[in-house]
């Protein structure tokens, strides 16, 4: 079953054409990993399918549903894609626990004892049990960025887009979050991971996907992709990422 | 319209039935009560001991010291001090004396009391409500971001005094049934409510402003709809950066409530008015200048102490 389709998807910010026909099939349980430069469209190509940006043409279908064009509700689409951002956008006011039943209670209309119930037992399986009254303010990058995944995975999501949730975050704190990642992709979850962490793509991606331009360049396994590129800008790529060390 | 009233009473109190009332008009509202804010000056301190304490008390009482001495040395220091500091007159205002002419300036104070915590409340909402509008982003709202955005411009522009002229006497001219049988402070609320609306609709929008785009994303990525985030997402951060700026706002709406005096209320600064024409001493004034700060500084506190304890929840112990 495909859980995301995309098709001949165009994104433009005023003049700049950010996604430029755009095709992708996610299947149910798939882990597909986005690589490429900055400003290659992961990030937006991410925003579309939770449509926090329009598309200018093309289609997103989410489990078998179109969800672009005319008569959509947004909002009941996003309750069921999960996205979590590069800079967490925890809520500084909220502690965690409240971050985490915010939606649950507010859009699903889950009565409080219930949603807690959800939240502590979702935060005590990623090892954040002890951090429920705490405020985000409070927590590291990772513990931050956890409980980002927490607050998103409350929603019982079907798919979960990650936008470079690694990137903001010091080394140290990387592994903690990559894990949580891991155990989500080992329970089945369909992911779509904007990365620039080429040895963990390598690890738990299904599907690798070179973006440059707006453009997926290349699409393969990651045993092919790594090892054995086809495309000469996709072997560019690669070779820079080797030589600066990250892979 | 202090002209209006009785000057029957222009005798003054002798010293026989005031000097009773002398020690309490000192503690009341003796000058050197509004100055004492000053000497907390060492709780202004952070993390001074018990020696920067020692010297902040002494300097700023030399502070003090000198510009007493400097009122006092005046050669019109006698003149003044009994125009505008004389104690017998500063009680008698205080109290007021409606056989002789006058009303009580501690008295007239709750009408402004009464009318800013009505101003306050309404301008809240009305703020809010301009604001949103002015912040919202669909076509068919349109037509109301105009109408938010000449409201805010009118009310900005035209002096308050004026508005409240226009208010106090224009409404009971149209001798509309219920809109113009109002009293003055009425007229007073809604004039104020009209022109604060403006100022503090602006304080909420950059209020919103200041939430990161982000956290809007964040919000409605969830799910969650454009009203529910922005009732529990960003109006919660934005009301937490505007508590100073509104409450500036609010000190200035209990100044300007003696505004309302212009239409014949008898608020605290009418009536120290009235006081200051019947009896030809001004010490009334003082009286209402005196209260005025009782309202104000408390406020003040209160505010500094709420910022004070929303930061260190925040922030203590926090993981850099």
């Amino acid at each position: 079953m495909t859980a995301i389709a995309l098709e001949d998807v165009y994104k433009s910010f005023g003049p700049n054409l950010v996604l430029s026909g755009i095709s992708l099939d996610v299947a149910a349980h798939e882990v597909i990993c986005l690589i490429g430069a900055s400003g290659s469209g992961k990030s937006t190509l991410l925003r579309c399918i939770n449509l926090l940006e329009p598309i200018d043409s093309g289609r997103i279908s989410l489990l078998g549903h179109q969800v672009t064009g005319t008569g959509i509700d947004a909002n009941r689409v996003r309750r069921q894609v999960g996205i979590v951002f590069q800079s967490y956008n925890l809520f500084p006011h909220m502690t965690v626990l409240r971050n985490v039943t915010l939606a649950p209670m507010k859009a699903l209309g889950m009565p409080r004892a219930q949603a807690d119930e959800l939240a502590s037992e979702l935060l005590a399986r990623f090892g954040l049990a002890d951090k429920q009254a705490e405020y985000p303010d409070r927590l590291s990058g990772g513990q931050q960025q956890r409980v980002a995944i927490v607050r998103a995975l409350a929603m019982q999501p079907q798919v979960m887009l990650l936008d470079e949730v690694t990137s903001a975050l010091d080394p140290e704190l990387v592994a903690e979050v990559l894990d949580v990642i891991r155990e989500l992709a080992d329970g089945g979850m369909t992911m779509l991971i904007a990365t620039h962490e080429m040895g963990f793509a390598r690890d738990i991606a299904s599907r690798v996907c070179f973006l440059e331009e707006g453009v997926i360049i290349e699409e393969a396994p990651p045993s092919e992709l790594f090892t054995d590129p086809k495309d000469e800008r996709t072997r560019r790529f690669l070779r820079r990422i080797v030589d600066a060390g990250r892979m | 319209m202090s002209g209006n009233q009785p000057a029957g009473g222009t005798n003054r109190d002798g010293p026989e039935d005031g000097s009773a009332m002398l020690s309490a008009g000192l503690s009341a509202g003796s000058p050197a009560a509004g100055f004492g804010a000053v000497g907390r000056g060492p709780r202004l301190l952070s993390g001074g001991g018990r020696r920067a304490g020692v010297v902040s008390t002494l300097s700023t009482l030399v502070v003090l010291g000198a510009l007493v001495a400097i009122f006092l040395a005046a050669p019109g220091s006698q003149q003044v001090r009994h125009t505008f500091f004389d104690p017998q007159d500063m009680w008698q205002s205080f109290i007021g004396n409606p056989k002789k002419g006058y009303y009580s300036v501690g008295e007239a104070i709750w009408l402004n009391i009464r009318m800013f915590l009505a101003a306050e409340v309404l301008i809240l909402i009305l703020a809010l409500v301009i604001a949103l509008i002015r912040q919202s982003t669909g076509p068919v709202l349109f037509p109301l971001r105009v109408l938010a955005m000449i409201y805010v411009d009118f009310f900005r522009g035209v002096p308050l005094l004026l508005v409240v002229y226009a208010i106090g006497f224009g409404l009971p001219a149209l001798r509309l049934s219920f809109i113009s049988n109002q009293s003055y402070a009425v007229y007073g609320v809604l004039a104020l409510t009209l022109s604060y609306s403006a100022y503090v609709s602006e304080v909420y929008r950059a209020g919103l402003n200041s939430v990161h785009r982000s956290q809007v994303a964040a919000a409605r990525s969830l799910g969650l709809t454009h009203g529910t985030a922005m009732r529990y997402v960003i109006l919660p951060q934005a009301l937490r950066n505007i508590v100073p700026p509104l409450l500036n706002d609010f000190i200035s709406l209990q100044k300007d409530t003696a505004l309302v005096g212009v239409l014949g209320a008898i608020e605290a600064n009418q009536a120290a008015q009235i006081y200051g024409s019947t009896v030809f001493n001004y010490s009334s004034l003082t009286v209402a200048a005196i209260l005025f700060l009782v309202l104000t500084i408390p406020l003040a506190r209160f505010t500094d102490r709420l910022i004070d304890r929303d930061r260190n929840r925040r922030l203590a112990g926090a993981v850099t």
